[in-house]
């Protein structure tokens, strides 16, 4: 009968990542509604942006006391899940500690798990304490009312749950080994758990053996939930920070990318060639597509990307200088608006059999406020501060693209530099033909 | 008051058959606007003073585009960029000199796409190859001594990676450069950026000039040094909001050198 164990376990293992696969697959269809960019340029300053910045965590140390935590619990995350081989192979052939046959190196392995379980739980309290406790101003920021505030800290939850399950079973081994229980082998080495194994002292055999198996069955189903938590949470970036930072903006921080498509139109004004009343050239496109940005399937699939890999950790929003002074932007925002807006559209696209219903909402107005756009200095703070290479900004021009070229909706005095600038070439009302009078001045 | 200054434009010196070492950009800030045009005239000075050949487009200049495109204007922007490209294109420019950062910006980074491929350098990178290359002398002098404080500016830091070069200069000066809690890649914007230079900033609980010029302050500077006609603006707006323009200069890194060498 055992082997109906084996057969449960295999049945959950294939719906935990069956349904993880399903999100998947939303997920970049969701990404892939962006417009096209090209970025399979330059591989190996890509391949080097991902080992730097998000394998080898660059940036995060930029803040010392979070980065240096982070670092732990990164690390903790990677490792210990080397551990979840093992009890996959267990699970499905019913073995024991199937890499027990590594000796030394397996006691290694286990001890440093444990180590590092312990430190994750260190920093994960500390990282608890300061949004609940130090109350951070980036994380009491209203940005993060309501759910995301709540997701934060059920992250926090699932990895202190997870650890000391983690810490629990191997306690309960350890008591079983050193009774001599049958099926459970000596092997691993526990420097923390053997702390906490007495606790299961005066309890018969069967107890902690059954104690043992509920702290296992529920370790691996810990991490099976928490593996589908991540779609509904922020917390997807523990992935999506490695495509993210390949697939980065690689150019000068100030470089705005030039729309292609007014550059064909600005050169057909300027050539005295081009006739005006020509009909479109046989196959061209048609009418041109619309400039800038009003909803998620205006921007491109790296700034989807981005929205889905932000951890709404707020160091973009603590370092703009418009929402250090009080404006309404916060660049944390408008990641997390168009994250939520295109799962909105995404919804709205498995309700209709694939097809978008329009619900008469758009990402500007619905979301993020003209007033937001138009606080930007556009200083690159933001995506310098960034951990995984997120670029605010390019969204915001996007949308401010959108708002000049489609509605005229620039604020009055913007509309007057820029008159100033068509009629005499510059911001401001002088005449050209004055501009080198400061030489005898 | 016109002082002596030689100031070639592309036209003149093409009409000599002669090609300038380099172009000097001036920009819109630098050409009409009061502030910045002392910072134009004291990079003058240095170049007549260094011999360097130079010329500028003069009435040929036009806007970059920079405050068309960050505003969200790209037609106005391209259009802006297509023109001066034919221009500078005509006159065979290579080397771009300028002491406005967004020009430096628009000119190095988004004209290359359009057709204009310069090496575009900021006033205070030719200013330190100038140095290099022993064709400009600095002595401290002036400022020997004197607690300096440099702003990067967003486009020029941050947007480019260049913190070194004014930094060399200002201490080429013997003056004591003092940092602020803020700066280089986590410098803070004067506020002027993104076409906000020509717009009232959205309702808020202080000015951006205000906490960045609080952030100078914080250094206790005799001088605060810009390498933008913007941030000079936006800085010495903020140093007269506190009353202290009596005793805190806003310079460009120009003006120390031009009066350091009492030019």
């Amino acid at each position: 009968m055992s082997f109906l164990v084996n057969i449960f376990f295999a049945i959950i293992l294939t719906l935990g990542f069956g349904y993880f696969a399903i999100n998947v697959k939303k997920l970049v269809r969701n990404i892939n509604m962006g417009r096209d960019v090209n970025r399979s340029d330059n591989s190996s300053a890509r391949w080097n942006n991902m080992l730097m910045v998000a394998l080898g965590q660059s940036k995060m140390v930029k803040r010392p006391v979070a980065g240096f935590m982070h670092i732990l619990i990164y690390v903790g995350f990677v490792i210990i899940n080397l551990e979840l081989l093992e009890i996959i192979i267990d699970g499905l052939f019913g073995t024991h500690r199937v890499f027990a046959f590594l000796g030394g190196f397996y006691s290694f392995l286990i001890g440093s798990f444990e180590i590092l379980a312990v430190l994750v739980l260190v920093a994960v309290v500390v990282f608890w304490a300061r949004r609940n406790v130090l109350k951070l101003g980036r994380f009491a920021n209203p940005d993060l009312n309501g759910k995301p505030r709540k997701d934060a800290n059920y992250i926090l939850y699932f990895e202190i749950v997870l650890m000391s399950l983690f810490l629990l079973m191997n306690a309960a081994d350890f008591w079983l080994q050193q009774a001599g229980v049958e099926h459970y082998i000596q092997a691993g080495s526990f420097p923390i758990s053997h702390f906490i194994s007495p606790v299961f002292n005066g309890l018969n055999e069967g107890t902690v053996v059954m104690l043992e198996r509920t702290f296992w069955w529920m370790h691996i189903v810990g991490i099976l939930i928490f593996l589908n938590y991540l779609y509904y949470s922020k917390h997807l970036h523990i992935l999506l920070a490695f495509p993210n930072t390949y697939y980065a903006d690689l150019n000068a921080k100030g470089k705005i990318d030039n729309l292609e498509s007014v550059t064909k139109e600005v050169q057909l004004m300027m050539d005295p060639n081009a006739d005006p009343f020509a009909a479109p050239a046989p196959g061209a496109d048609e009418a041109p597509a619309k400039f800038g940005a009003s909803d998620v399937m205006d921007l491109n699939w790296v700034q989807l990307l981005n929205a889905y890999t932000c951890t709404e950790c707020g160091r973009c929003t603590s370092s703009c200088p418009a929402n250090q002074t009080g404006k309404k932007l916060s660049p944390r925002k408008i990641m997390m608006d168009t994250r939520d807006r295109l799962e909105e559209v995404g919804r709205n696209l498995d309700a209709n059999k694939g097809v978008f219903v329009p619900d008469n909402k758009s990402l500007l107005n619905d979301y993020i406020t003209q007033e937001e756009l138009w606080a930007c200095t556009s200083c690159n703070a933001c995506v310098e501060e960034c951990p995984v290479n997120i670029s605010p900004l390019s969204i915001i021009m996007d949308m401010r693209r959108y708002l000049v070229m489609e509605q005229s909706a620039a604020p009055q005095s913007l509309n007057a530099m820029m008159t100033n600038i068509e009629n005499n070439g510059a911001p401001w009302q002088y005449n050209q033909m004055d501009r080198l009078n400061w030489k005898s001045e | 008051m016109a002082e002596n200054l030689i100031v070639p434009t592309m036209a003149e010196m093409l009409a000599q058959g002669q090609q300038p070492e380099v172009l000097f950009w001036v920009g819109c800030a630098g050409s009409f606007d009061d502030r910045a045009k002392r910072i134009t005239k004291a990079f003058v000075k240095i170049l007549n003073n260094a011999n360097v050949s130079f010329a500028v487009l003069g009435t040929e200049e036009s806007c970059t585009g920079d405050p068309a495109k960050r505003a969200g204007n790209e037609f106005l922007f391209q259009m802006q960029a297509m023109m001066n490209i034919q221009v500078l294109n005509a006159y065979e420019a290579k080397k771009i000199v300028t002491a406005c950062p967004h020009c430096f910006n628009t000119l190095k980074n988004e004209y290359p796409e359009l057709g204009g491929h310069y090496q575009v350098v900021h006033h205070t990178q030719f200013l330190k190859e100038l140095l290099d290359n022993g064709r400009l002398k600095i002595e401290g002098g002036t400022y020997k001594g004197k607690r300096i404080t440099f702003h990067d500016p967003c486009y020029l830091g941050r947007a480019n990676s260049v913190y070194e070069a004014p930094r060399d200069l200002i201490q080429k000066l013997d003056a004591e450069l003092v940092e602020m809690k803020r700066s280089k890649a986590n410098g803070l914007c004067c506020g002027a950026g993104g076409a906000q230079m020509f717009k009232e900033p959205e309702a808020g609980n202080k000015d951006i000039n205000i906490e960045r010029t609080d952030d100078a302050l914080e250094t206790k500077p005799e001088v605060i040094a810009a390498g933008c006609p913007f941030c000079n603006t936006m800085l010495t707006d903020g140093v007269k909001h506190n009353h202290k323009e009596a005793d805190i200069k806003v310079l460009d890194i120009a003006e120390l050198i031009a009066n350091a060498q009492d030019l």
